[in-house]
């Protein structure tokens, strides 16, 4: 197991460099944006540019790049949107808006999902089972921004329960915040538990009418002690790992929900730096959104080796 | 468990049934095999049949189709173009004028609160152009407030609008050919366009608002009524000759002894006051025409849509085609030859796939698109990480038969790798790739969606607009306009929940290993 953490591991730092050393490239093979003349910060910006390496060979850039951010923690300077300031500090700045959205949209999402996905397996081939699957059908195939329409113009608009926008401020846990921020979770929400659902309701069908149960109702249990202790169970190997990789997924906001809802987080961050051409920003969040990916992807396949004594990893196939 | 339920409850045991009851099945004739005389059924058909036994599948295929259709005939048969912007009915709901009596299409707006002032200037309006802008009045709500330490108690209505026609008269500085023109289409139509100017100084030095006609008491505009409740008309007559402007020879409203002026010289133009609803038709030949209202563009929606789709279509046609191409051939040569090969080559894709979609997209855009444009750019941008997906199939797939008999048989007789991976294996393959193509195409029109709607491509100078342009435009008037929105919205959520649907309809149909589980 240990072999194999490693192994994985290892390849993942593998990918994210060649990812990173690429989009480095790219990003310093574009013109250096022009800066202000008649600024304070211009001489500054310069002064880190020449630091950077600017106009040396790219491979002796992105060695200084690398051994910035492993010695300093140094990511760059802004030269756009946020002119002159440390790219890092402000990425942690937009850090928690994210989180604390995120969060809260799967606590919120993960339980229904699983529970509705439970009670459309459960009443298979009866009016809640369609009309379950049939939502969680639309929900999955309707873009983001849809439902965000809806829930602004309607929760938000027409009900008046929201505001349109979330407020500003850092008190992430407050009441007031909370309902501020409930439009943009609920939009994303929606996604996430119909994917729960249908994930729950494809395997929980399929453990229930295996052979085991057949047995397992034999030899005496009833119904709801069989479900609770042989399918559920069964079933959460599936389940389990993919809210692992909801939990590393929080850190990554989207960009088009944070945009519509005013989400001061690194979803509109990222955004804004794209409209707004500011490489250095956009270099880290690149490197950021890249590492999440893969993260969550190693978090989910390692998580299936602790949850199921069938799967060994790292044995030969 | 059923079973001895069944048995249990059964009145007569079946130990106890009477012999004559039973009877041999072929006393007389010999058992063997029949011919079967059914027809043998292919696999395309019998697939085929399963889809049609999908009853969503199949609603999901008829939208599409209707979908498509509207995509290539709206934009025909709207009377709109693409560069069609009208600079007036901006975020104007849903109008024709032909429908508008039966309450549907009527350019309805809500106006929540409403004070009995602008009730009254719409009735002026009414009064002057004739047509009403009002449809209907909701409901009323009394509010008391402290003024002055009195309660003063002031009515509010909710109401609904009519847009087109609240928006009555406007100013407008013509050229005297313009003007000439709009003269001489009165005569031969009848409709009028230009009303009578009324001086600022006759209307206590109210200069801004062109719906203003008739006199009024105070500079909130409260109307001065004469004794049956009509309007007075501040018409300036131009007595004094201070103004110039008087020669008019055209249709003159109703109550117009000669005497008012329709125009006023402005160096080398005239100011004028015009009706915009029959300035539009003058302009255009026809009256507004608004099947799904106009957009913060100005530009008609039903035909947007259709423009913005047709793209998405074809420009997710295209690329599913070439990531096909390109998925199939790299799934092919993964597949077949396996070992070293396979592990490189899934290793490159195990790369290409982990960068952001995003990233992708921006740095084409960034490094590509003042060379070869934008629209290729971002083809290039969904090709790059595109075909991955359909490359794993194929190697799934190319896996799975590669090491069945007729393979090797036919290497054996001597074919060559190309011969027998394209001609022996991959035609086995064929019915799983396509089907998931069905599924690739509403990937690609939303992640083109997401792109435009969050600004990071720009179509409009390539394909005039965008579904995700669309959207953007209508998210920032969604309070005033939502129709801006939901029609586009709900044009492209139909688009995606169909394709998903027919897609998952078709994998199923094609998926040997289903039959008969649902039977």
């Amino acid at each position: 197991m240990g072999k194999y953490i490693a192994q994985r591991l290892l390849l993942m730092l593998m990918t994210l460099f060649i990812i990173t050393l690429m989009c480095f490239v790219l990003i310093r093979m574009l013109p250096a944006v022009e800066l202000p003349p008649e600024d304070k910060h211009t001489a500054i910006v310069l002064a880190r540019r020449e630091a950077a390496g600017y106009n040396k060979p790219y491979l002796v850039q992105f060695g200084i790049f690398l051994k910035n951010i492993f010695t300093k923690w140094d990511w760059g300077v802004s030269d756009k949107l946020y002119f002159g300031q440390d790219v890092a500090a402000i990425f942690s700045s937009k850090l928690p808006a994210t989180m604390v959205v995120n969060l809260y949209s799967i606590i919120l999402s993960i339980p229904i999902g699983i529970i509705l996905g439970i009670w459309a397996a459960l009443k298979k081939n009866t009016w809640i089972d369609y009309t379950v699957s049939t939502l969680t059908m639309v929900t999955i195939s309707t873009p983001s921004f849809v439902f965000a329409f809806l829930i602004q113009y309607f929760l938000s608009y027409k009900l008046g329960w929201f505001p349109f926008l979330m407020k500003a401020g850092t008190d992430w846990f407050s009441w007031s915040m909370f309902v501020s921020m409930l439009p943009a979770v609920l939009s994303l929400s929606l996604g996430t538990i119909a994917g729960f659902t249908r994930v729950t309701r494809a395997e929980l069908t399929e453990v229930l009418t295996s052979e085991f149960m057949l047995l397992a109702r034999t030899k005496g249990l009833t119904r709801a002690q069989a479900t609770v202790r042989h399918a559920l169970k069964n079933c959460m190997v599936v389940i389990v790992p993919s809210i692992f990789g909801e939990f590393v997924g929080i850190l990554g906001g989207s960009l088009i929900i944070e945009r519509i809802f005013g989400v001061p987080g690194v979803g509109s961050l990222y955004l804004n730096s794209i409209n707004g051409r500011d490489y250095p920003m956009f270099m880290m969040l690149t490197v950021f959104y890249t590492t999440i990916g893969l993260l969550s992807g190693i978090v989910v396949d390692i998580s299936y080796g602790f949850i199921d004594p069938r799967i060994k990893m790292g044995s030969k196939k | 468990m059923e079973m001895m339920d069944k048995m249990e409850n059964n009145s007569v045991p079946y130990e106890h049934i009477p012999a004559e009851k039973f009877a041999f099945a072929q006393m007389d004739s010999r058992i063997h095999d029949t011919r079967l005389e059914t027809k043998a059924r292919g696999y395309f058909a019998d697939a085929m049949l399963r889809f049609g036994k999908n009853k969503s599948s199949v609603a999901a295929a008829v939208i599409i189709g209707l979908l498509i259709l509207y995509a290539i005939f709206a934009p025909i048969l709207s009377s709109y173009g693409i560069d069609d912007k009208d600079k007036i009915y901006v975020s104007y709901p849903p109008y024709v004028e032909s429908l508008s009596k039966f309450g549907i299409f009527n350019g309805a707006v809500v106006y929540q609160s409403v004070s009995d002032a602008q009730l009254k200037k719409w009735e002026a309006i009414f009064a002057e152009t004739g047509r009403n802008p009002l449809i209907r009045e909701i409901g009323k709500t009394k509010t008391v407030s402290k003024w002055r330490g009195q309660d003063r108690i002031t009515y509010t209505s909710k109401v609904k609008v009519n847009k087109f026609n609240e928006l009555g008269i406007r100013f407008r500085t013509l050229s005297y050919e313009e003007y000439n023109a709009i003269c001489a289409w009165q005569d031969e139509t009848g409709i009028q366009v230009l009303y009578p100017c009324v001086e600022s100084k006759d209307i206590l030095d109210i200069s801004d608002d062109p719906n203003l006609w008739y006199q009024i008491s105070d500079i909130k505009g409260t109307p001065v009524l004469d004794e049956s409740g009509n309007f007075i008309p501040a018409y300036s007559k131009n007595k004094k000759q201070e103004i110039e402007g008087m020669e008019y020879n055209s249709l003159r409203i109703k109550g117009d002894d000669g005497s008012y002026i329709y125009y006023l010289k402005k160096s080398g133009a005239v100011n004028c006051r015009i009706d915009y609803y029959t300035y539009y038709q003058f302009v255009n030949g026809k009256a507004p025409t608004y099947l799904f209202g106009t957009n913060a563009m100005g530009q008609d929606l039903f035909m947007a849509i259709g423009v913005g789709a047709r793209f998405s279509l074809v420009f997710a046609i295209l690329v599913s085609a070439i990531n096909l191409t390109i998925g199939t051939i790299y799934g092919a040569i993964q597949g077949y030859y396996g070992g070293a090969v396979d592990l490189i080559l899934d290793r490159i894709a195990d790369i290409l796939s982990e960068v952001p979609f995003v990233v992708v997209t921006t740095l084409f855009q960034l490094h590509l698109a003042q060379k070869v444009g934008v629209v290729p750019a971002f083809l290039f941008a969904f090709v790059l990480t595109g075909w991955i997906g359909m490359a794993a199939l194929t190697r799934k797939q190319f896996y799975r038969f590669k090491s069945q008999e007729f393979v090797y048989a036919a290497r054996t007789l001597g074919a060559s790798d190309w011969r027998l991976m394209f001609k022996h294996v991959f035609p086995n393959a064929l019915g799983t790739i396509v089907t998931s193509c069905a599924l690739v195409i509403p990937g690609v029109v939303s992640s083109e969606t997401s792109m435009t709607y969050l600004g990071i491509i720009d179509l409009q100078a390539f394909a005039g607009t965008s579904i995700g342009t669309l959207m953007a435009q209508g998210q920032t008037a969604m309070t005033a306009s939502p129709h801006a929105m939901f029609f586009p919205a709900l044009y492209f959520a139909l688009l995606m929940i169909s394709f998903n649907l027919f897609g998952n309809g078709l994998r199923d149909a094609f998926n040997p290993s289903t039959r008969g589980v649902e039977d």
